[in-house]
């Protein structure tokens, strides 16, 4: 059990590493100078001024050392807590701006998650029960997971937010609140979460929702079912051990999912104005702010990564069978 | 659950494939005209597909020149209006209909070819080489797809659909991959598997004809999820601003709506439609998905 725990945190760890190296890479080895690029948007036209910003970029990504010593100094950098200076809020380190929005994203995201997966599973499992249903309240599945996140983040903004006016549709809280520890800014907190929250959680529940149905009628098929039912056992008992099989790959498909959903997030972010890490990428794209578009990768990354080990802990204490496959009974 | 009687099981095929294969295929053909899931599915797409083909040939001009009067609602003249600029949403909704076809299918399609190898390949072997698998799949999968695309295209400076469609495919293969390789470690652990493998085939023979027949269904279903989820990738990165450079696509179209304030403007007909589009593609490419699947499959057909 432990050295399985162990192996992997170790697979973790590589990925993690090599998480690194791609953002490492990525603005050194891509088609293009990234420093000629940003100083191309930037538009100057003084050559003495373009030679300055070059030599500053230069250093700036530690361009003039050799390779190996660059990708040193970056882990360095990282493991500082380093993850440089955001060139849109100047003098502001990467790391400080990312921890301010990360709360938004993250009180986003868990309850949207959570609470379509656990609906959805329901939601499904029920839908699979009979002929009628089936064909009535899932199409609504398959439109609601086919609809993009800003899509449906945009008609809700559009209906409830502007039109009916119930909820604010763009902001965190309200301009003329300061953060504070209060009723009030709490009240109003809540009220601009609900939109963005409703928006993901309607998109991620159809999802869910297909998945155990999909799931159910395929173990519904598998043999013990057959079984139970040549033995002549009720509907309601077979049902019941197809959702307990069909659970484990909804719990694989919650950490395969997780990249999907935060992209989700992320989108309706940006349609909500929202102060997380999706409005933070979109403003680092706006002003070619490099810096922080990486170290929110780098954070993403992280997250998903820690999120993929709990899911993973999860599963093994869910199901005996990996356990006895991880522990040498294989082949 | 009482079809014993009618269908024939995938695995006693084998004995006479001439007859035995016609017969299947004619079957298909009949359980397939008869489903209302399959029929509705493909016809939605199809529309989108035909109006993607065709629907650009009847617009004289650019979809992105200013040709109208500016703000207008849908009309007779301008069927879903027109941009504050003046831009005829219809002819940029047709054109956007036909990149986000290809960018499905071209995504798509990357990322099931390499989904699937590596997915069955992992499964079926086990051992060092699923490891192996497993650890690059894993380096992947939590590189969150989006979020990758976003970092890797913001250096890119030419951005063209078949560039985008390349790194879509190249970073969204691995949920096929898992998903494809979970199936396959159940099956690989089968009496008819160890049979064959008993018996002395070779892997690749074994996976072709043992593994992947039994799981067909679980593949078409994979593709098309794939095939969806690149033109919702795609609509994502559009709508960030990083879309092929002076293109046009459904998700640009959003981006563009979103950015110029078309919801506080109320102006309805600029968001809805594009949405809508894909909503309608990628719903229906699931319906039809499930129709397939209740086609293949015999047990499903009297749920």
């Amino acid at each position: 059990m432990w050295r399985y725990i162990g192996r992997k945190l170790f697979v973790y760890l590589l990925t993690f590493i090599v998480a690194v190296t791609i953002n490492w890479m990525i603005p050194r080895f891509m088609p293009g100078d990234p420093v000629q690029s940003m100083l191309s948007r930037a538009q100057v036209s003084d050559p003495e001024a373009l030679e300055a910003m070059t030599s500053y970029y230069e250093n700036l990504f530690g361009l003039n050392a050799p390779l190996y010593e660059q990708y040193l100094n970056f882990w360095a950098g990282l493991l500082r807590g380093d993850l440089g200076i955001s060139v849109m809020r100047y003098p502001e380190p990467v790391t400080d701006i990312i921890l301010g929005a990360v709360p938004y994203t993250l009180a986003l995201l868990l309850p949207a998650i959570l609470l379509s997966w656990v609906v959805g599973n329901r939601f499904g499992a029920f839908a699979a029960r009979s002929k009628i249903l089936d064909n009535t309240v899932l199409p609504v599945g398959y439109i609601l997971t086919a609809t993009p996140y800003m899509w449906l983040a945009l008609l809700l903004a559009w209906s409830l937010g502007i039109v009916a006016g119930i909820f604010p549709a763009s902001g965190g809280y309200s301009f003329s609140l300061r953060p504070e520890f209060s009723w009030l800014f709490i009240s109003d907190l809540i009220s601009h979460w609900f939109l963005p929250f409703l928006s993901m959680f309607l998109v991620a529940l159809g999802g869910w929702a297909i998945g155990m149905r999909n799931m159910i009628i395929y173990e519904l098929e598998a043999d013990y079912a057959n079984y139970l039912q040549a033995l002549g056992a009720p509907r309601k008992l077979i049902r019941r051990y197809a959702f307990r099989n069909a659970m484990l790959p909804q719990i694989t498909g919650l950490a395969v999912q997780l990249g999907t959903i935060i992209a989700g997030s992320l989108l309706t972010e940006i349609v909500f104005n929202y102060p997380g890490l999706g409005s933070l990428i979109l403003d680092s794209l706006n002003n070619r702010d490099f810096f922080l578009l990486q170290g929110v990768f780098l954070f993403v990354v992280v997250g998903v990564l820690i999120a993929n080990f709990i899911i993973d802990i999860v599963y093994v204490l869910i199901d005996p069978r990996t356990r006895v496959q991880m522990t040498g009974g294989s082949s | 659950m009482t079809s014993v009687a009618g269908a024939p099981g995938t695995a006693d095929s084998a004995g006479s494939p001439e007859p035995v294969g016609e017969r299947r295929f004619s079957e298909t053909l009949h359980f397939a005209r008869r489903n209302p899931k399959l029929l509705i599915g493909l016809g939605i797409v199809l529309t989108f597909l035909l109006l993607g083909i065709i629907g650009p040939l009847f617009i004289g001009h650019d979809p992105n020149e200013y040709v109208g009067p500016q703000t207008q609602p849908p009309s007779g003249e301008y069927w879903f209006g027109t941009t504050t600029f003046g831009q005829d949403i219809w002819a940029q909704f047709v054109y956007g209909l036909r990149s986000t076809f290809l960018i499905g299918v071209f995504g798509g399609g990357v990322a099931f070819v390499i989904g699937t190898a590596v997915g069955f390949v992992a499964g079926y072997k086990g051992g060092i080489i699923d490891e192996i698998l497993n650890m690059i799949t894993n380096v992947v999968l939590v590189l969150p797809a989006m979020v990758v695309l976003i970092v890797a295209i913001a250096y890119l400076e030419a951005r063209g659909l078949f560039v985008q469609g390349l790194f879509i495919g190249l970073t969204s293969w691995p949920w096929a991959a898992r998903a494809v390789r979970s199936q396959a470690l159940s099956l690989a652990t089968r009496d008819y598997v160890d049979l064959a493998r008993l018996s002395g085939r070779r892997t690749w023979k074994i996976i072709t004809t043992e593994i992947a027949p039994n799981m067909s269904s679980y593949l078409v279903m994979s593709f098309i999820l794939l095939f969806g989820g690149a033109i919702l990738i795609a609509a994502g990165l559009d709508f960030i601003g990083l879309g092929p450079a002076g293109g046009v696509s459904l998700g640009l179209m959003l981006q563009s709506a979103s950015q110029w304030s078309a919801l506080q403007l109320s102006m309805w007909w600029w968001f809805i439609p594009p949405g809508l589009g894909i909503t309608a593609i990628v719903g229906s490419l699931y319906i039809l998905n499930v129709g397939l699947d209740e086609v293949f499959n015999p047990k499903l057909r009297e749920l």
